[in-house]
């Protein structure tokens, strides 16, 4: 099959010489404000993340005191209408932020995307003008903290038969009975979009509908989950709802079916692409440092065939990832881009991003056991990357379906 | 209350650089270019003044090629009013060709302060913001690590050893930043995109006669490796012998 040359660049910077370490010259294919937002961006992880990170995860906390300023630098939902008080941003400078949110953890990256791609974006995409002009400007802030209530403890990667379900009254108001687990944000969040089914024996989840539920109405619970070894950093809660009374302009209008929610999870895992990139290089870069400096046998060790073999599969991974990431938010800007693309992204990239934070463990030897050094936590929270937002195994399931036309979920 | 801060573009000096072939400055490939960190002072003080008065503009004006537009747009992104480019091939050795086409650039432009950081942090000269107060026939106060503007009137502390001391000085006039002063703020998402709607004005630069030339710039000659003679109590007659008649420092 013939195919025409494209003769026009596809740089956004063309003249823009390659950094040290930018060994494809990524940085040329970034607009001028992409680099910045992404400079931005890293300086403060690199200031005010880093730092305090490792304390964080060993103690088992998030870092809430981040969030103001998280808000004020405009981290969440960037890329929505600056007419509801967000950013504005292109999908690649969204995917710039995950980047390099989660090159300092892959929890604080998960705030960020929750509040963003699962909190605001549904307010957006489905919500009412009011419930948009109320809530988005202040989520923007980090006023309003969010969570998404989809996942149960007996339904993750099959939403279709959640349990929980919303009962419309004779007033219109609706009461709510379920539960919900491993819910990103939930014992830190002011409200949760929960979302429910509205008619009984709906066993494909055509009657799911979303609602914006505050954590104080009377019946909602939250419960941090305890015992995790991964995402430490993150608050992690499981939610139930006895008996949640909540006003008919409580529902999101314009949500309806399985497809609402997926479309929100659709968001998050482009996301999570660039994240999962964050987390590599920030392995990457503390494997290479070490590399270079740690001496065994009378020179570095980064000397070593071995460890050169290391670090040439790992930048190649990085390479690839970065690509895939950024042609994904090109195509997602231009309107063209699909489920099964991102599905791609996010399968390729956090398994990538998995194997170099194990990698660069290792190269780290005896010390890259602490909490001091970057990669272990990554390595284990990279863990729950893998499996949340579709597992890796669910994506594989997508694009099998979308090669052979043949529907592997139900056998 | 109309604020001037002269920025300059630097290398990250903390990443390991080369000297370019030609012996006259540093092989710009590979490296990361930001505002001088004095300078990102300067520019964060000003704009804390500004909120504070609640009124006023800051100006940043950068000298050189094209590429100082970049640090131009991130002092923008920070709240920065407006800029000016004063277009220059290259950015020459001599403080004193810069000072003059900044001089010209500020003569007549209605500033009531005009703000450089104490010094630059890649050629360290210290001397374009005297040069400059020189030029305008303007005070000037180097070295601020604190300032504050009040009445038509300026007044600075400056870090002595072990002391500090506090000056009085009348508007419109010239001080250099230390740092100590005020950490520059992130560019917020908002202000990266509303620094791109800015006005950037490029003007040629008027500079001025080179009164020295640059001759060579080299690394410093590398250190030998030391020698490890041994570890613990038992090491100690021997490193003192070694002191003594091979260092000869004992």
């Amino acid at each position: 099959m013939a195919t025409e040359l494209q003769t026009e660049t596809h740089l956004a910077s063309p003249a823009l010489k390659p950094r040290e370490g930018d060994l494809f010259n990524i940085d040329a294919a970034l607009t001028e404000e992409e680099r910045a937002i992404r400079d931005s961006v890293r300086a403060f992880v690199d200031e005010k993340v880093l730092p305090i990170i490792g304390d964080c995860y060993v103690q088992g906390l998030f870092p809430k005191e981040l969030i103001a300023e998280m808000g004020e630098l405009g981290f969440l939902g960037a890329n929505l209408p600056e007419e509801y008080g967000c950013a504005g941003l292109s999908s690649v400078a969204y995917g710039l932020i995950n980047q390099e949110l989660e090159r300092g953890d892959s929890g604080i990256r998960s705030f960020a995307s929750v509040q963003g791609s699962l909190v605001m974006y549904p307010v957006f995409a489905f919500g009412s003008e009011e419930q948009k002009k109320h809530y988005l400007p202040k989520m923007a802030k980090g006023e309003v903290i969010g969570c998404f209530g989809l996942t149960e403890p007996d339904y993750g990667s099959n939403p279709a038969g959640m349990i929980t379900r919303a009962r419309e009254q004779a007033d219109g108001s609706w009461i709510i009975n379920g539960g919900k687990m491993w819910i990103t944000n939930g014992s830190t969040a002011h409200v949760a979009i929960v979302w429910a089914k509205t008619l009984d024996g709906d066993e494909t989840g055509a009657s799911i509908r979303g609602f914006i539920v505050p954590t104080a109405t009377k019946g909602f619970s939250s419960k941090d989950q305890k015992g995790k070894l991964s995402l430490r950093a993150s608050d992690t809660s499981e939610l139930v709802f006895d008996n949640v009374h909540v006003p008919a302009d409580a529902i999101l209008p314009k949500s309806g079916g399985l497809k609402s929610p997926l479309m929100c999870l659709t968001q998050a895992r482009y996301g999570i692409s660039w994240g999962a990139v964050g987390a590599a290089i920030a392995c990457y870069e503390e494997a290479l440092s070490y590399g270079k400096n740690r001496v065994m046998f009378g020179r570095p060790i980064a000397g070593f065939q071995i460890q050169q073999q290391r670090l040439a599969d790992m930048l190649t991974e990085i390479v690839k990832a970065q690509l895939v990431s950024l042609h994904l938010g090109r195509m997602k800007d231009a309107g063209t881009f699909t489920p099964q693309q991102v599905s791609l992204a996010k399968r390729n990239n956090v398994n990538i991003a998995t194997n170099i934070a194990r990698e660069a463990r290792r190269m780290l030897g005896a010390v890259g056991i602490l909490a001091e050094y970057h990669s272990m936590r990554h390595m284990a929270n990279l863990e729950s990357v893998y499996t949340y937002e579709g597992t890796h195994d669910v994506h594989s399931l997508i694009l099998g379906q979308a090669e052979t036309g043949l529907s592997a979920f139900n056998g | 209350m109309k604020i001037a801060v002269c920025i300059k573009r630097v290398p990250d000096m903390d990443v390991r650089f080369k000297i370019a072939p030609d012996a006259k400055g540093v092989d710009e490939s590979g490296l990361k270019f930001d505002i001088s960190d004095f300078d990102g002072y300067a520019v964060e003080a000003a704009l804390q003044m500004k909120e504070k008065l609640g009124v006023g503009e800051v100006v940043t004006i950068a000298l050189g090629p094209d590429s100082v537009q970049e640090i131009l747009r991130k002092a923008m992104s920070m709240g920065v009013d407006r800029s000016v480019q004063l277009k220059a091939d290259a950015v020459p050795a001599d403080s004193y060709a810069i000072a003059t086409a900044l001089a010209a650039e500020l003569q007549g432009g209605g500033y009531d302060l005009i703000m450089f950081g104490r010094m630059s942090i890649d050629t360290a000269h210290g001397a374009t913001g005297a040069m400059v107060a020189e030029l305008l026939g303007l005070p000037c106060v180097t070295a601020c690590s604190r300032l504050e503007i009040a009445d038509g009137k300026g007044t600075a502390r400056r870090e002595l050893e072990g002391a500090y001391e506090t000056l009085t000085f009348p508007l419109p006039a010239v001080v250099t930043i230390d740092e100590g002063i005020a950490r520059p703020r992130y560019p917020s998402l908002k202000g990266i995109m509303a620094a791109k709607k800015k006005p950037l004005d490029t003007k040629p630069a008027q500079l001025g006669a080179t009164a020295f030339t640059l001759d060579t710039m080299a690394l410093p000659p590398e250190r030998a490796a030391g020698r490890i003679i041994g570890e613990g109590v038992a090491a100690v007659p021997e490193l003192v012998r070694l002191l003594k008649e091979e260092a000869k420092v004992l």
